[in-house]
């Protein structure tokens, strides 16, 4: 954070350290939410902020940690302003450490502005409903659950899953077809490894769009504190981009569940009442001020897309962080174990996954008109099957129909052929759909009853040859 | 009273303790820093008062000026509210996105009221006129579909001195004049009144019409009153909020009030920009003509959070004291009992379950109870309703948490979302084994006269088909489909037919998201019939692969795409397609028998 030097107020009264909690005496005019600067006995500077205070106290949380901290000789400055950062059309293609400073050796960033990192929430009637199709070249999210611009889409994933590599493959090809416009790449990085964020920044370089990315990178080794300003840099970052600049920016934030550690680290210092699994009560509220922090805005070219990467504690959809996060995302795109153990990438699972914008993204003129009905057709079918292997594992294949049989080798195709494709394989939206077809091909007629008869006629592969026969002939 | 300042002595989020507050009364509303930012009083210690700030409080000092105002948190109600879109504590956020931009600011004092429109006022009655609270003084079209009627204050009762002849005015013009025992009293066109305190009425009455809701599954198994509590539990992804979307769109009431509380901003912009171009399914006119919205998403202020459903509440009451049908759509109540809990625990009260306060019952009941059916106050008798839906978001969708329980001890109808439906997208995932009404019996003589004598008996026909296949499926996944008997298959198919062809609708659909009662009446009815003759035809011998296999079913399947005009023809066309693809079967067993 080089938020500039402000003559403040001094103090070297620090009565109590715990956690990363400073406990600072005999303070006077302290506003709630300033920065604060710690230094160090041994001269170092840290930066902090005021989490509560009153007449002759105040309660300090520092985010590069309290180690090596003391009460006799830390001095703390309260700089008599809130979190800052300078933002800047030079922030494109630089590398920061989790509070903001440059770690890619290049000069510090002159800023044209300096905004506050807590942001303030868009006025739900400047909102611009997200509509604009975002083409991921992945079939499973394309075609079943459509990713919007705009929109705030997590991953819920596990630990082991490739959940950075189905990651760096969005970023790489998500673009809305038919358009050539400004887009960038905030990726925020909390508590992952230094292999992750390489692998992240080699995608980057290697295809050459390094000076279309913004990177904040706390890493495991980093202090804990420090994520809990990591994703509002982020943001703050891509909210310039998008609405000062009308760029289209989607935002990468992983991993969400290092971030709620911290936030629980934090309350537990403050001694505060627990929510469930000892997170505090106001976590929810807490994600929504950075999740919220997505979409379009009416008379602003640019938009913010999010795309959170969080792994669930024992691929429990139920623990508090992914359940929080779907209550305040516009759905998720669900990374399951199983699939990637039967070496289907990307290993996502389309039952628990939605997109909850992807009406208003598809059909005629965005997407194709039966888009909707082939993947409420996709979705049933796969569902059955699902529950048909179920029902072999306790019964045997010899109790099923002939009917069962056929959407019980669809479901596999489905995994197979559809979810199934190359980390650097790019299908457009008319493949997927086509693909989806085929699949359905499989299935009787009679079955295929979410979908409009018209486009049967119309789409069907059966049809289409013929059609296609009569039209050449 | 007013005007005394006190200075901050200690800040802690939304939560203020001030000194000098000697004379506060609870819930006073008080005016924080040199920002003047909004503060209710909410507990109050010798002479130092807390205070929960509705606004984001970084950057207030101990030492800086709180400054009470000696009344309580108030709405303004009258002309201008319909179409609106507020936050939780009424201001006007079309406005506040003039004067800020598209960023919501702190500190923005604008009246929730329009100052400078005018409305053309049509008055009721003349000078020397008696008059009581809850009169109608005159009217006002706000909309074309919705006469906004300027009423006789609570608590004011006298002879009219004067009134607003016929004309333009504006909402603080002086409409009236009311000569009362304790002295004359001048009436704008718009009243205040404090959100906490439910407005009066003269008596509650029991539910007896149904709120049509346009959604089968709801309007046939588990119908709503007019008047009632009703509540939406599912986890995330479980189609709450299209749920309580719908009900917005298609209830037959003449006032909608949707409060997204604390929920996302992205859905608030989609009724924004869906509902103007909807149209009413009665009048033709959009919908934006008969709704307000009060927006307080997830990252705005928390404690305006907690208002936001008062503020809801109170607006409603003030159409149903009209006379109006009005339904209020709370989303969520959940993220309403954590700001609930946060303040709780900012203010180090002891924590009852899972960190609520104790006190998280009795604020949910005091909100739900202000919903229901009533005499409302004037002298001629006129009624009104006020009905209440609101989603709640257990965690992990796990039904046993506080507020889903607190809540199913007060409301009586509880649509139970299901996760497995909307998994494999059958919505509305409402699962029809859990959910209940309890205002069915009540509401069942209103169907048999306005739908059908027979619809009663329909429902439970269709209701008892559901209950056995879900005891065929237990088999099923014990022993496999082969145990069950041709007339146990006929159950399963029926009840499929139940569930895909009937209860299975969808909200977007421009034909299928709207159902009428009479439309649903002529579905069941085939479908029932279906049944019937394919029971019938599996005691006769015709196997059941021969009956599934039947191109009628295709029809049947088709059937919720029949516009409400057309499905009764539809219907009655399908029924005699179904007597003649039975007769059909028999004839061609008849045939095979004799070969």
């Amino acid at each position: 954070m080089s938020a500039p030097v402000v003559a403040g107020k001094e103090y070297s009264t620090v009565k109590e350290i715990a956690g990363p909690l400073l406990f600072v005496e005999r303070t006077s005019g302290i506003a709630y939410g300033e920065v604060v600067k710690v230094k160090t006995p041994a001269g170092e500077e840290r930066t902090g902020q005021v989490l509560e205070v009153g007449e002759g106290f105040a309660v300090v949380q520092v985010f590069e940690g309290t180690s090596g901290l003391d009460v006799s000789s830390t001095v703390v400055r309260f700089a008599g302003e809130t979190l800052r950062f300078p933002v800047s059309m030079d922030i494109m293609g630089r590398i920061f450490d989790g509070s903001g400073k440059p770690i890619d050796g290049g000069p510090e960033v002159i800023p044209e502005d300096e905004w506050d990192i807590h942001g303030a929430p868009i006025n739900p009637y400047s909102r611009a409903y997200p509509s604009e199709f975002i083409q991921t070249g992945l079939s499973a999210i394309d075609g079943m659950n459509t990713l919007v611009r705009g929109q705030k889409l997590p991953l819920f994933s596990g630990s082991g899953l490739p959940h950075n590599m189905v990651a760096a493959q969005i970023a790489r090809q998500a673009k809305v077809p038919g358009k050539e416009e400004e887009f960038a790449v905030v990726f925020a990085a909390m508590g992952i490894t230094s292999d992750e964020a390489r692998f992240f920044r080699e995608d980057f370089e290697k295809r050459g769009a390094m000076d279309k990315v913004v990177m904040f990178v706390n890493l495991a080794d980093d202090p804990a504190i420090e994520r809990l300003i990591t994703p509002r840099l982020a943001l703050t970052s891509a909210e310039f981009l998008a609405f000062e600049y009308d760029m289209h920016v989607l935002v990468i934030l992983t991993d969400m569940t290092n971030y709620a550690e911290a936030l629980r680290e934090i309350s537990a210092a403050r001694e505060e009442v627990p929510g469930r699994r000892g997170y505090p009560g106001y976590m929810y509220t807490d994600l929504a001020t950075i999740y919220e922090r997505a979409g379009r805005i009416h008379g602003k070219k640019g938009s913010v897309t999010q795309m959170p990467i969080l792994t669930m504690p024992h691929d429990d959809i139920t623990h508090p962080v992914p359940d929080l996060t779907g209550y305040i995302t516009e759905g998720q795109i669900y990374l399951e174990r199983g699939l990637h153990m039967r070496g289907i990438y990307p290993p996502i699972n389309v039952l628990p996954s939605l997109s909850r914008l992807m009406n208003e993204g598809i059909g005629k003129g965005k997407t194709r008109e039966d888009h909707r009905q082939v993947a409420d057709q996709l979705y049933y079918a796969y569902a059955e099957g699902r529950s048909l292997r179920e029902l072999v594992a306790v019964v045997g294949e010899e109790a099923l129909t002939d009917r069962d049989r056929q959407y019980l080798e669809f479901a596999d195709r489905y995994e197979r052929e559809f979810v199934n494709q190359g980390p650097y394989e790019d299908r457009d939206i008319e493949t997927t759909l086509d693909l989806g077809w085929e699949l359905l091909a499989s299935l009787p007629e009679g079955e295929l009853k979410r979908i409009d008869p018209a486009f049967i006629e119309k789409y069907h592969p059966k049809y289409r040859g013929k059609t296609a026969a009569k039209s050449s002939g | 009273m007013s005007g005394q300042v006190g200075k901050i002595v200690r800040i802690a989020g939304p939560v203020v303790v001030a000194d000098g507050m000697t004379g506060a009364q609870m819930y006073e509303l008080a005016r924080v820093g040199e920002e003047k930012l909004v503060g209710e009083i909410i507990r109050i210690e010798g002479d130092k008062a807390t205070v929960q700030v509705y606004e984001e409080t970084s950057g207030l000092r101990p030492g800086d000026p709180v400054e009470r105002t000696g009344k309580p948190l108030s709405v303004e109600l009258g002309p201008g509210i319909i179409g609106q879109i507020y936050d939780g504590i009424q201001r006007p956020l079309t406005s506040a996105a003039e004067l800020v931009g598209a960023f919501f600011t702190r500190g923005i004092a604008i009246p929730p009221l329009d100052r400078n429109k005018k409305w053309s006022f049509k008055p009721k009655v003349k000078a020397g006129d008696k008059v009581v609270e809850g009169d109608v003084l005159g009217e006002v079209p706000e909309t074309p579909l919705l006469i906004h009627k300027i009423l006789v204050p609570p608590g004011v009762n006298g002879k009219v001195k004067h009134v607003a002849k016929e004309g333009d005015y504006k909402v603080a013009d002086e409409i009236a004049v009311i000569e009362t025992a304790e002295g004359e009293v001048s009436l704008p066109m718009y009243q205040t009144w404090p959100v906490r305190k439910p407005r009066p009425y003269k008596r509650k009455l029991p539910p007896t019409t149904p709120l049509i809701t346009g959604q089968r599954i709801i309007d046939t198994f588990f119908p709503m009153a007019k008047g009632g509590q009703g509540a939406i539990p599912g986890g995330f992804g479980t189609g709450k909020t299209v749920m309580l979307h719908t009900i917005a769109q298609w209830a037959d009431t003449h006032v909608v009030v949707y409060v997204g509380c604390g929920e996302r901003g992205n859905e608030m912009a989609e009724v924004l920009e869906r509902f103007p171009k909807l149209k009413d399914p009665r009048s033709g006119r959009p919908l934006m003509e008969r709704t307000v919205l009060i927006a307080n998403t997830s990252n705005m202020p928390i404690a305006a959070r907690e208002a936001s459903i008062y503020t809801g509440i109170t607006i409603c009451e003030y159409f149903r004291d009209m006379g109006y049908d009005v339904a209020l759509q709370a989303d969520s109540t959940s993220r309403w009992a954590e700001a609930l809990r946060e303040i709780s625990g900012r203010l180090e009260e002891m924590p009852g379950e899972e960190g609520y306060p104790a006190y998280l019952g009795s604020r949910l009941s005091e909100f739900y109870e202000r919903a229901g059916r009533v005499e409302v106050l004037g002298s001629e008798p006129r009624i009104g309703s006020v009905s209440v839906v609101g989603a709640v978001s257990p965690p992990g969708g796990d039904f046993s948490e506080p507020v889903t329980q607190n809540t199913l001890r007060i409301i009586k109808v509880f649509w139970g979302l299901d996760k497995a439906l909307a998994e494999r997208r059958h919505f509305p995932a409402i699962n029809w084994l859990t959910s209940y009404s309890l205002y069915w019996e009540t509401l069942e003589e209103w169907f048999r006269k306005n739908v059908s004598e027979e619809w009663p008996e329909l429902r439970a026909k269709a209701m008892e088909l559901l209950q056995r296949e879900e005891e065929l499926q237990e088999i099923v996944r014990l022993v496999g489909p082969d145990a069950l008997s041709d007339a146990q298959r006929a159950i399963l198919e029926a009840a499929r037919m139940i569930r895909e062809d009937y209860l299975m609708q969808s909200a977007y659909h421009p034909i299928d998201s709207y159902c009428s009662p009479q439309k649903s009446y002529h579905m069941l009815r085939v479908i029932i019939k279906f049944y019937e003759r394919m029971k019938a035809a599996v005691d006769r011998g015709i196997p059941i692969k021969d009956i599934i296999n039947l191109p009628v079913i295709e029809e049947i399947a088709r059937m919720k795409l029949a516009t409400i005009d057309d499905a009764p023809k539809v219907c009655t066309e399908i029924e005699k397609h179904i007597d003649e693809a039975f007769e059909r079967l028999y004839a061609s067993a008849r045939r095979v028998a004799v070969a």
